[in-house]
């Protein structure tokens, strides 16, 4: 029995219960949704930031989270900046600068290490500190990007740089002394036998002096085929060889692959063999260069030219192996086809078969055919230009032409049977079909759409687009100029390289990321898929050169660093562990010549550390298990605080020693 | 079965055959045990004993320290040598070098482990009342090998270097060698691992052998 004071307690509790549970009850909704993050949440953000569902799209295809990794790396080239760009798509994050032509001193490139590399660059003795890098190739195997290698040339002073793609540093730069400028390059055959340099500027050869006036007769224009040697990473000069070729200027060039492989084609922009000299009262070489209707589209078969070199028809030209242009004529190896107007851009189709050039001042893409090409030359060309070369006729070689637009340059493909070109002047990206077996039959050939870029587009890179099998899916442009996408910095702005979604058919294109680049112009990229990739994560054994890419005999181990004398040649071996450097007392004397070996012992990933001497400008960037040595004089006699320039450790300002330069 | 051999009468032969049978099974148990335990504590050596997983943000996946018998490991990776790195960061605690840890255990833990394995093997076989005695230093194996371990880690872990960089930080600790601790900003994580659980095993089944062969020879000695 409960009593009337007890039972109106209990009411009175329950009442207290049941109204704090409904309370919570109504609460709870509202504080779990938040907690959670409510749907409304992002649609808020997105209204207040104005963005469209077409922009939440493309936020979606492109947003990354931290710890998420790209799908696909971008090695896009660095233009005048001498360098190569690493980018994460579809993020489109700078991964990487790696230096090539320029020093720089955060990977330690140029500043006490990396010079025997810079050295390799420099011609007739002349130190030469920067580059203008174009056209980056991923090596290739079978006509698919492999992930090993990664070669880019220099246009400015003719020369071809290998990156090894297991640690991202340039190893070797190479020049043809024959030559000294290139556009043409970098390009690889397709399993990388050679990689293609093709010349710009007509020049007499080996850039010896010729006055202008004699430009056809003293001038000529080039073409270096680089032997690669795989087992050692390098570029052979021994077996490398040029072809001389008319001063025509030739421009870009591809191989041939499939069908294809074996020939290698360029095209050229200025036969018309315009020498300018405004000041002069002559036309400007804009004027003179595209005054012609047609320029002439080389066609070179490079197995036959091997052979040629091979069988001693090379000349020596300053120490190079060139085979003289009688020669190239000779041995048929070199047609011409006419190409229209000052073209830009020359892309072998995935399959091989065809060859599309971009009009630049004609609006149309030509497409040539390779079977007709064959065919015409076996029919037997019957036309020359004026230095003897076979010219073949377009009707008999050209497949199609698509009007695309005001400025086409270069062309991409996909795995729809889709080509992209560029149109610079109509600052615009052209999607066409191409209209053959294997391809899009069903549409012919036919320009399908037209999708604007910001601004003024260059090259394209398209994922995996230089390779037989091209991924789809995504298309870079690489817009010379920015205008007014992004916040003004100064008069100097930056390029604009925008991520299209090129997915869906028909004219659905979409942009879906700007991005812009500084300390750089990007000219040219290739994107290779991710996993191809095999880059390491520190270095595979403590001691290891990268430049021999294993163990050094030299390297410094734990217990046996120190300084020994040797007259005035000192060497100094030490290690870098966090957070010490051992010794950390270098005690010479001044005017010595110092030799100084610095090994990281770390094991762990990202555990690089950094090492600057101060006045005698040197700054290292040793990353795990690497060993590096550099030389100088001690010119400055004084106390020098060196100390690790990478942050390393909690204890990272700690991580230093002095330098103790004694005077006379 | 055991009851019936002792309660029932001996002088009856067709009786007494069927119970020196059933002894035969009996008899034979224990020796098997042993042998197993042996083999057991022999194939331990080759597993790790107990780990730890130290857990922080720099540190992706975690570093792994694996203790056996006598010698400490990390993960199968071969990369990254984790107790070195592991070492490395103990510096700045002023904890002493991994390498110096339990030397003397380690080194005579091999030979300890053969004459052990020696001792029930002998054990096995000999059957007099006191040879049972043998068993004990395997069958005590595993603990003592753990009573060991969490001294050494008191020892490490509580005489610190007073002058180290982060002894303002880091205060004198002892890790434990079950479940979760603290040290620094990592996350410890400590567990006995396959080694020890046949070691354990195998003391089991000494234990077994053991009571097994006393209450025979027990109700033999009856009998």
């Amino acid at each position: 029995m409960i009593s009337q004071r007890l039972s109106s307690k209990l009411l009175l509790t329950g009442a207290v219960l049941l109204a704090a549970v409904m309370l919570a009850v109504m609460i709870a909704p509202g504080t779990f949704t938040q907690a959670q993050g409510s749907d409304a949440d992002w649609q808020t953000i997105a209204e207040e930031r104005g963005l469209t569902a077409e922009d939440l799209r493309a936020a979606a295809m492109t947003y990354t989270p931290s710890g998420m990794l790209d799908e696909y790396v971008m090695f896009a080239s660095g233009g005048q900046g001498g360098q190569v760009l690493a980018i994460g798509l579809p993020s489109m994050r700078l991964l990487r600068l790696i230096a090539v032509f320029t020093p720089e001193p955060w990977q330690g490139y140029g500043y006490g290490v990396g010079h025997e590399i810079l050295e390799q660059g420099f011609i007739d003795g002349k130190e030469i500190l920067w580059g203008d890098t174009h056209h980056p190739a991923l090596s290739e195997t079978n006509g698919e990007y492999d992930g090993e290698w990664l070669f880019i040339g220099d246009k400015a002073n003719g020369r071809v740089a290998v990156i090894d793609l297991r640690d991202f540093e340039t190893k070797q730069i190479v020049h043809n002394p024959a030559f000294l400028n290139d556009h043409g390059g970098t390009f690889v055959t397709p399993n990388t036998e050679y990689v293609v340099e093709g010349g710009q500027y007509g020049l007499p050869l080996g850039s010896e002096y010729a006055a202008i006036e004699d430009y056809e007769s003293a001038y000529s224009g080039m073409i270096t085929f680089w032997k690669f040697n795989r087992d050692t990473g390098r570029i052979d000069p021994e077996q490398s060889f040029a072809l001389e070729l008319p001063p025509y200027w030739q421009d870009l060039c591809d191989s041939g692959k499939l069908v294809s492989e074996g020939w290698v084609f360029c095209n050229s922009f200025n036969t018309e063999m315009a020498t300018g000299g405004i000041e002069k009262g002559n036309p400007p070489f804009e004027a003179g260069a595209s005054r012609g209707a047609v320029d002439y589209l080389h066609i070179i078969n490079l197995n036959a030219a091997e052979a040629v070199f091979q069988a001693g028809g090379a000349v020596d030209v300053n120490g190079f192996n060139v085979i003289p242009l009688e020669t190239v004529i000779e041995n048929d190896l070199l047609f011409f086809a006419p190409e229209p107007r000052s073209p830009h851009g020359v892309d072998v189709t995935p399959g091989g078969e065809f060859i599309v050039i971009g009009g630049k001042l004609d609006p149309h893409v030509t497409i040539y055919s390779f079977d007709k090409i064959m065919d015409a030359i076996a029919a037997g060309p019957t036309e020359t230009d004026v230095f003897g070369v076979p010219v073949l006729a377009l009707e008999s070689v050209m497949e199609a032409q698509v009007e695309v637009g005001l400025g086409p340059l270069h062309t991409v493909f996909d795995d729809q049977g889709y080509a992209y070109t560029s149109l610079f002047l109509d600052s615009a990206v052209a999607r066409w079909s191409i209209g053959a077996e294997g391809y899009r039959p069903q549409d012919g050939w036919q320009l399908i759409s037209k999708i604007p870029v910001q601004y003024n587009v260059g090259h394209m890179a398209a994922a995996e687009g230089d390779t037989a099998s091209p991924d789809g899916r995504y298309v870079v442009a690489l817009n010379k100029w920015s205008i007014d996408r992004f916040l003004s910095t100064g008069p100097l702005l930056p390029q604009n390289l925008q991520l299209i979604d090129v997915s869906r058919p028909g004219d659905q294109m979409q942009i879906i990321y700007d991005m812009p680049i500084t300390g750089a112009e990007p000219h040219y990229a290739q994107i290779i898929k991710a996993d191809k990739l095999n880059a390491w994560e520190v270095y595979p054994e403590v001691g290891w050169n990268p430049i021999t890419q294993s163990v050094d005999p030299n390297a410094v181990t734990q217990g046996t660093e120190g300084v020994t004398r040797d007259g005035k040649n000192v060497t100094v071996r030490m290690t870098a562990v966090r957070s010490h450097m051992t010794p950390e007392h270098v005690e010479i004397e001044v005017g010595d010549h110092v030799t100084w070996t610095i090994t990281n012992v770390e094991r762990a990933r990202d555990a690089t550390h950094g090492f600057a001497i101060p006045f005698y400008n040197i700054n290292l960037s040793i990353e795990p298990g690497e060993t590096v040595t550099f030389e100088f004089e001690a010119t400055r006699s004084g106390v020098f605080s060196f100390y690790c320039t990478e942050f390393c450790s909690a204890l990272h300002l700690e991580m230093m020693g002095y330098m103790l330069v004694k005077p006379e | 079965m055991f009851t019936k051999a002792i309660s029932r009468p001996d002088s009856v032969t067709a009786d007494r055959a069927q119970a020196t049978a059933s002894r035969r099974w009996w008899f034979w148990l224990p020796t098997v045990f042993l042998l197993g335990a042996a083999g057991l504590l022999v194939a331990s050596t080759n597993l790790p004993y107990w780990g730890m997983v130290l857990e922080a943000p720099q540190y992706p996946g975690g570093l792994e320290m694996r203790v056996f018998v006598n010698t400490i490991t990390g993960d199968e990776d071969p990369t990254l040598d984790e107790v070195r790195e592991i070492d490395g960061l103990n510096h700045y605690i002023g904890m002493k070098s991994l390498y110096d840890a339990a030397a003397f255990e380690r080194s005579i833990a091999i030979p300890a482990i053969v004459v052990m394995v020696g001792l029930l093997i002998v054990a096995a076989f000999w059957r007099r009342r006191w040879t049972w005695l043998l068993t004990i230093p395997a069958l005590t194996f595993p603990f003592v090998f753990l009573g060991d371990l969490a001294f050494w880690m008191n020892h490490y872990g509580q005489n610190l270097d007073p002058y180290a960089p982060l002894s303002s930080a880091i205060q004198p600790f002892t890790p434990p060698i079950f479940g979760e601790g603290v040290i620094g900003q990592f996350k410890t994580v400590a567990s006995v691992h396959t080694g020890w659980y046949l070691a354990v095993a195998g003391s089991l089944l000494i234990v077994a052998a053991v009571i097994i062969r006393l209450i025979d020879q027990r109700s033999q000695s009856k009998a």
